[in-house]
């Protein structure tokens, strides 16, 4: 059947079972606009900026474990993405991003709105395409959909020229197989591997697990449970691995690295054997590299065979899938169990407890934090944005379901909460609490019309602090307190939500803002909450940059 | 030129012959901040897939994550270290000479013993063309460099493991691709072999 690019394009994205697209049209996409009306099985949710439409798949993928779409016109449209695109990438989340070009006569011309977006996002997509011709939008796409969510998951992106959207080519159906002979995929891991990591599991005497993103990407929750348990090991996670492991259990101790706890961080200091799952051994999860626990012997659970021995010297790697990796693994588990060694945890824990809500009265971060989370109790889908907040919201809630936490790790982008939650918004129906700073949250306010437009049951809850948080902690604590461009001001963040037509709430003292977040949480649509926190308030513990995990400080005195 | 105290790793990699793929590639070593000695490409024995020879001073980038993350990019079929594998590796110089009609004699003595070609002869210049490993490009461009070297061009390493043994990615058969395509289908992920060694 004789189709044109366009209807192709949207066959093969309702093919894949694509029923959301958050975009944002422009000339060279029109065509594929004019024929979005015939495909009424794939909503489109026009967001206020292309960024907002990256970060909003972005959300939507991380909450709902499936592949987010967005879409935008050519040049600025395109390049509007990119922040959106990396922030994906960075974190490994499944994402097709899907934009026009000029026409093909055009590329190379400097045509108007013409970028060469494949070029620009060559180093921060897993793979892209350049369609050069309308019969091969369909193997492109099946393509980009199947190397997006499979194997080490990550954002792919796909560039049609207008002229193709317009062209007609045969149509015969969505592709079923894919050949991709460069892209073979690790399942289960080899036995030899396994069998290694399983000798050094059972001979440990002081044995921590480093529970990362994968765990949650692979759905491997139970299984890690279940080797927790089994070989009574203490589990810890990253910043994106939380929610992975269930806080409320008796072997969970929260997240570790540059404002990790205390305890997670001296004990990953302390531990023989380290079993990093699904987790990269990243810069700020494991502090200064060199000076990391010289002592204890390394089993790295990955998909990626790069990560593998990247930043250091892996005693035993398993590479697969998590979720096969931990299946195969534990039949080879001997029973355990390490009372001393919880024991030593836990003293180090009561010793040195993350509790820097303070005593009152004024509203402080951490103390916000806990507030929401007894509110909610800790059942909400949170999104955060990146900074003081983002830290104090992975320190303070707890965490006891997958893809309950979203948040930008990698690149750190700051906005990415207001759109993500729209992302994740569209994903569930319960309320989602977007965790904002006063920064990030001016960065892509725009997305108030979207979130507005669609009703969305979003609590934007802000952290205004009047600064820009954690630079300025950063000037205060390594740059002789010298302040310099972080004083952000004082927008009227209640006169901007109502400007949209939604709610907007203020807090300035612990008893307004427990009536606030009380208030927030029975609202049937969207509301904006402008919580005035301290001013000038600090997140603890902090490994100073460059500094081992094993010297975590937990005041400014310590510096 | 790498310095005396390089290793020079040699790494295989056999990629779709697409556009950008080069540029793909390129990206990588940049961003990665891998030291490149040499890179060639050119077509390979199967139609649509083109072979690299890519060089790595092996003391300030870690070969692995070269071959590793080589490997990621989906138009990479392959990616294979075969530093440590007995290889023929050669490559090709041609080098302008400057040279009175007086000098050529001493110029084309030169060239005999390294077994290499004048394949140029001008009123004031030679072009020597040389076929050898490195370290015999080397040496005879240090002898004519005293006579002018005009310009030079070097292809950098090719090469070839010996023996029957190839460094070609493996054959996939028509059935084994068939059940990667269902495994793909239903979501699952087959059972691939990676070119990962577990030591």
């Amino acid at each position: 059947m004789k189709r044109n690019g366009a209807q192709i394009l949207l066959e093969c994205l309702s093919a894949e079972g694509v029923d959301l697209v958050f975009g944002y049209p422009g000339g060279v996409v029109l065509p594929l606009y004019h024929r979005f009306a015939e495909f009424p099985q794939i909503k489109h949710v026009l967001v206020r900026h292309e960024q907002g439409a990256a970060h909003a798949a972005d959300g939507y993928a991380r909450a709902s474990g499936r592949t987010g779409v967005c879409l935008a016109t050519s040049g600025p449209g395109a390049t509007n993405l990119v922040t959106g695109i990396c922030t994906a990438y960075m974190d490994s989340i499944p994402m097709v991003a899907i934009t026009g070009n000029v026409a093909r006569d055009l590329i190379g011309r400097d045509g108007f709105q013409e970028a060469d977006i494949t070029g620009i996002t060559l180093p921060i997509t897993k793979h892209n395409y350049l369609v050069m011709r309308a019969e091969e939008i369909a193997t492109a796409v099946k393509e980009a959909f199947h190397i997006a969510s499979t194997g080490r998951k990550g954002p792919v992106l796909v560039d049609i020229p207008k002229d193709v959207f317009i062209e007609e080519a045969e149509f015969t159906g969505y592709p079923e197989q894919v050949h991709l002979r460069g892209y073979p995929l690790a399942d289960r891991p080899a036995d030899l591997e396994v069998e290694r990591a399983a000798a050094l599991i059972n001979e440990a005497q002081q044995p921590l697990i480093l529970s990362g993103h994968g765990v949650i990407q692979s759905g491997a929750s139970a299984e890690l449970l279940d080797l927790a348990e089994r070989a009574e090991v203490p589990v810890v996670t990253t910043l994106l691995g939380l929610s992975g492991f269930p806080e409320d259990h008796r072997l969970a101790y929260g997240m570790m690295g540059m404002h990790g706890n205390y305890y997670c961080n001296m004990a990953a200091s302390a531990a023989d054997v380290v079993l990093g799952i699904g987790m990269r051994f990243d810069d700020r999860a494991m502090g200064r590299f060199k000076d990391f626990n010289p002592g204890a012997k390394i089993v790295h659970f990955d998909i990626d065979p790069a990560e593998i021995g990247k930043n250091f010297v892996t005693h035993a790697p398993v590479l697969g899938d998590v979720r096969a990796s931990l299946q195969a693994l534990l039949p080879l588990i001997q029973p355990a169990s390490h009372t001393d060694w919880l024991r030593h945890i836990d003293d180090l824990k009561a010793k040195h407890p993350t509790d820097y809500a303070g005593e009152g009265p004024e509203l402080s971060g951490p103390w916000l934090c806990r507030a929401i989370a007894e509110e909610t109790q800790s059942q909400a889908t949170i999104v955060t944005g990146v900074g003081q907040h983002q830290m104090w919201m992975a320190q303070y809630y707890r965490y006891n379901r997958p893809r309950q936490f979203v948040t930008s790790g990698g690149l750190g982008t700051m906005g990415f909460e207001v759109p993500a939650a729209i992302g994740a918004q569209f994903a569930q129906s319960d309320p989602v609490w977007a965790i904002c700073g006063d920064g990030g949250f001016q960065m892509t306010a725009q997305e108030l019309q979207t979130v507005a437009e669609h009703k969305l049951p979003i609590r934007y809850a802000i952290f205004n602090n009047r600064y820009l948080g954690m630079v300025r902690q950063w000037q205060e604590l390594f740059y002789e307190n010298n302040l310099h461009s972080v004083a952000l001001g004082q927008p009227d963040f209640v006169k901007l939500a109502e400007a949209y037509g939604i709610t907007g709430l203020r807090a300035t003292t612990r008893a307004e803002a427990t009536e606030a977040v009380r208030t927030a949480a029975r609202h049937p649509g969207p509301i904006v909450i402008d919580f005035r926190i301290v001013e000038e308030e600090n997140v603890w513990p902090m490994v100073p940059a460059g500094a081992a995990l094993s010297e975590t400080i937990e005041s400014a005195e310590e510096l | 030129m790498a310095a005396a105290n390089s290793v020079l790793n040699t790494v295989v990699a056999y990629v779709e012959d697409r556009p950008g793929v080069l540029a793909r590639v390129a990206s990588l070593f940049r961003r990665r901040g891998f030291n490149i000695e040499s890179l060639t490409v050119g077509h390979s024995d199967e139609p649509g897939v083109s072979r690299m020879t890519i060089v790595v001073d092996g003391q300030n980038t870690q070969v692995h994550q070269v071959q590793h993350q080589l490997f990621k990019l989906i138009d990479v079929v392959s990616a294979v270290d075969i530093t440590d594998q007995p290889m023929v590796a050669r490559e090709l110089a041609l080098i302008k000479v400057a040279c009175s009609p007086q000098g050529r004699r001493e110029i084309m003595d030169l060239a005999t013993v390294f077994r290499a070609d004048v394949v140029d002869v001008a009123e004031a210049s030679l072009i020597v063309q040389v076929l050898g490993d490195e370290d015999k490009v080397d040496a005879l461009l240090g002898l004519l460099r005293p006579h002018g070297v005009l310009e030079m061009v070097r292809t950098g390493r090719v090469a070839l493991v010996r023996g029957s043994a190839t460094s070609k990615p493996a054959p996939v058969s028509e059935s084994e691709r068939r059940a990667e395509a269902e495994r793909a289908q239903r979501g699952r992920r087959p059972q691939g072999s990676l070119p990962f060694a577990s030591d």
